[in-house]
């Protein structure tokens, strides 16, 4: 594991939200009906956060509400095997079961403080949708959840779960099927609908200022994981590790950890049945600058800027975009982004549930796979006492219908004794 | 190649001295086909429409309703991309009427921004409409646009406020686009209510031509905004009106009509 000479720059986007200086990644490339509602949540935002009031009311719903601070674990089991210290960062145990939480509440709050009262979302897996219509029905507004009917399909159990929950939900039928389009759609309903209605977006990409508020609102998982982390052990990770589609979760945790230069980081994508069969969704890996709702980013697209469908056996990265930190943070060298195929991330998430006993979320499992692939080189290199942090964004109950087909479970095979 | 430069201005100036407001109308490039496109688009051209705007289909057109998306993934289907809508541009452009192309950011930004104003400006382009970019952000399409002549059309909607419309208008040329409802194309009539207030505040910052678009699909329509408006944009009605034809002779013949009924529409606003 190399360590990189950090460049000297910032990480935040500017007040345009530009990652990397004017033009190079993110902005706000959108229609003008939508911009003064872009521009009414960035004022909007940056007086909550500027409000102690505020942030003390979002940091008591996380607390009281969401259960975190999320604990930081060490999976012994994986550690004995692989030779270093491997920590996972427990965000399966929040409230809903995923890191989601933390952004909805935020923004549902600040929904709230600007005296709106529906709330729209998009989602792939279902996490971000669950999680929207649960901050909806703690605040009291209305929801209306955009999914994908591919993904509808394959994530029936958080199709049931929103709805219990009050929430329509809306299959989209148009292009893919999937999260992307989900983001048209909803995009669709917010301009006619920007009155009275705030997008709860699921994950820190699209127009400025979604990339830095998301991103704010889920870094407390790396603020918690690096105080937990010098409290039982003194130091900082070798190396931290999430999973990334529209990068949420991984900009949650990569956050505080940007400024330590010896602390390495790794973002893993959905490679699918492998980047080299085209069918994947390794936006960073094998993509290519573009502009895909609202930001300039790395985007899945084919020669005439027209968007390429991704692949990912996990429906929360089934995403040919990414978020423009990302695209940043990869383009400077600071983080190193690698693909986990789909086979990777089933084996990893089988073993992690026969190693420690917790079933991930498939999404999870990806970020996992590349860590583990990881952990030799770094064992070899910092020997026992190194430590990975896998960021666990979320459990694998939603995913038990793609286990079963993909494991042919539910047939039991062992005889009675 | 022809070389038609800036030729919005000359339709604008007809209609004004005909005393009315122009009819500009809207259809996908490579829909229903390649061919199918440019020879509705010459229909439209000759019972009425004064300036063509020609989509550029793309995959998330996320200000267009379903009727422009199915036709914008028909287009992809048939395999439509960039080259083939310049081709389209060329066709169109020699029937006499001034061709701008409405395109979502993304595909510009592929071809190469500058690159796509030459060919543009090459294949007797007028211009291009751009919903998902702004002036603020549009500095790149800008630079290339003043270079090669070209028109640009930003939009501005009921939402914007009067610092962003004199924004938009200091930077637009040929005409300015006003988004006549809070929505997506082809889902929401135009009301009056919105249209006449949003048409004033955008011509008290501007002398370039406004045209409203968006909510807007039969003469009488035609005829209240035009009362307002330098012109009247029609889009998904021209698409709906070829997608919901039993056959390619009667959706051109339909389409001959409703371009002859907002034709009347505009001359009686």
């Amino acid at each position: 594991m190399s360590e990189k000479p950090m460049p000297e720059t910032t990480w935040d986007a500017d007040e345009f939200g530009w990652f990397g200086g004017e033009g190079a990644w993110g902005g706000r490339f959108m229609p003008e009906a939508l911009v003064a509602a872009l521009e009414e949540l960035t004022v909007a935002y940056n007086e909550a956060m500027a409000d102690p009031e505020f942030v003390k009311a979002f940091e008591d719903s996380l607390v009281d509400y969401a259960n975190v601070p999320s604990p930081l674990y060490e999976a012994k089991h994986l550690s004995e095997q692989y030779g270093v210290r491997i920590l996972l960062k427990r965000e399966d145990l929040n409230h809903t079961g995923a890191h989601k939480i933390r952004n909805v509440l935020g923004q549902a709050l600040l929904t709230k403080r600007m005296g709106k009262t529906r709330v729209i979302a998009e989602t792939g897996a279902g996490q971000h949708g669950v999680a929207s219509a649960t901050a909806a029905a703690y605040f009291g507004l209305d929801c209306t959840v955009y999914m994908g009917a591919v993904d509808t399909r394959r994530q029936a159990l958080n199709v049931a779960r929103m709805e219990l929950l009050g929430a329509k939900v809306i299959a989209v039928e148009s292009g893919s099927a999937t999260l992307k389009d989900a983001i048209n759609e909803a995009l669709r309903d917010w301009v006619a609908s920007v009155d009275h209605t705030a997008y709860l977006f699921g994950t820190a990409a699209g127009p400025h200022p979604f990339p830095s508020m998301v991103r704010d609102f889920t870094r407390g998982i790396g603020d918690e994981a690096r105080a937990q982390c010098l409290a039982k052990y003194g130091v900082l990770p070798d190396a931290i590790a999430a999973c990334v589609g529209g990068g949420s979760n991984a900009i949650g945790l990569f956050t505080a950890f940007l400024d330590d230069a010896d602390t390495a980081i790794y973002g893993f994508e959905a490679g699918g049945d492998g980047v080299e069969t085209g069918r994947h969704a390794a936006t960073i890996v094998a993509g290519g600058s573009g502009v895909l709702h609202g930001a300039r980013t790395y985007v899945l697209q084919d020669d005439d800027g027209q968007t390429i469908e991704s692949h990912s056996i996990s429906a929360g990265l089934d995403y040919p975009g990414v978020g423009p930190q990302h695209a940043w943070l990869a383009a400077s060298g600071r983080a190193t982004y690698e693909a986990v195929t789909d086979a990777e991330a089933m084996k990893a998430f089988q073993h992690l549930a026969r190693t420690e006993g917790i079933i991930p979320a498939i999404e999870s499992s990806h970020a996992l796979a590349g860590a583990l692939r990881l952990a030799p080189k770094l064992a070899a290199e910092k020997g026992k006492d190194a430590i990975l942090l896998i960021n666990l964004s979320g459990r694998g109950d939603k995913d038990m219908g793609t286990a079963l087909d993909y494991f042919n479970l539910g047939e039991p095979t062992g005889e009675t004794a | 190649m022809s070389t038609v430069l800036n030729t919005t201005g000359r339709a604008f100036e007809k209609a004004r001295a005909e005393n009315r407001a122009a009819l500009i109308g809207y259809l996908p490039a490579g829909f229903p086909d390649l061919q199918g496109s440019i020879d509705a688009i010459k229909v439209m051209v000759e019972h009425g429409c004064d300036i063509i705007e020609i989509g550029l289909p793309y995959t998330d057109p996320v200000l267009d309703g379903p009727t422009i998306q199915a036709a914008a993934q028909q287009a992809l289907d048939n395999g439509i991309r960039t080259k083939q809508v310049l081709e389209v541009v060329e066709a169109v452009a020699a029937f006499g009427a001034p061709t701008l192309v409405m395109t979502y950011w993304g595909p510009v930004e592929r071809y190469g921004v500058e690159k796509f104003a030459a060919d543009l400006a090459a294949a007797g382009g007028a211009g291009l409409i751009t919903p998902d970019i702004t002036p603020d952000f549009g500095q790149e399409w800008i630079a290339a646009a003043d270079k090669h002549g070209l028109d640009k059309v930003f939009l501005v909607a009921p939402s914007s406020t009067d610092e962003r419309i004199a924004m938009t208008t200091a930077a637009a040329r040929g005409f300015v686009y006003a988004a006549a409802v809070m929505g997506v194309t082809g889902k929401t009539a135009a009301n009056i209510d919105i249209v006449a207030p949003l048409v004033a505040r955008t011509k008290a910052t501007t002398t370039t031509p406004v045209g409203v678009g968006i909510g807007v699909s039969n003469g009488q329509q035609a005829a209240e905004i035009a009362a307002h408006a330098d012109a009247v944009i029609v889009g998904s009605a021209f698409v709906k009106t070829l997608l919901e034809a039993p056959d390619r002779e009667t959706g051109l013949r339909n389409l001959a009509a409703l371009t002859e009924d907002l034709a009347a529409g505009v001359r009686r606003g």
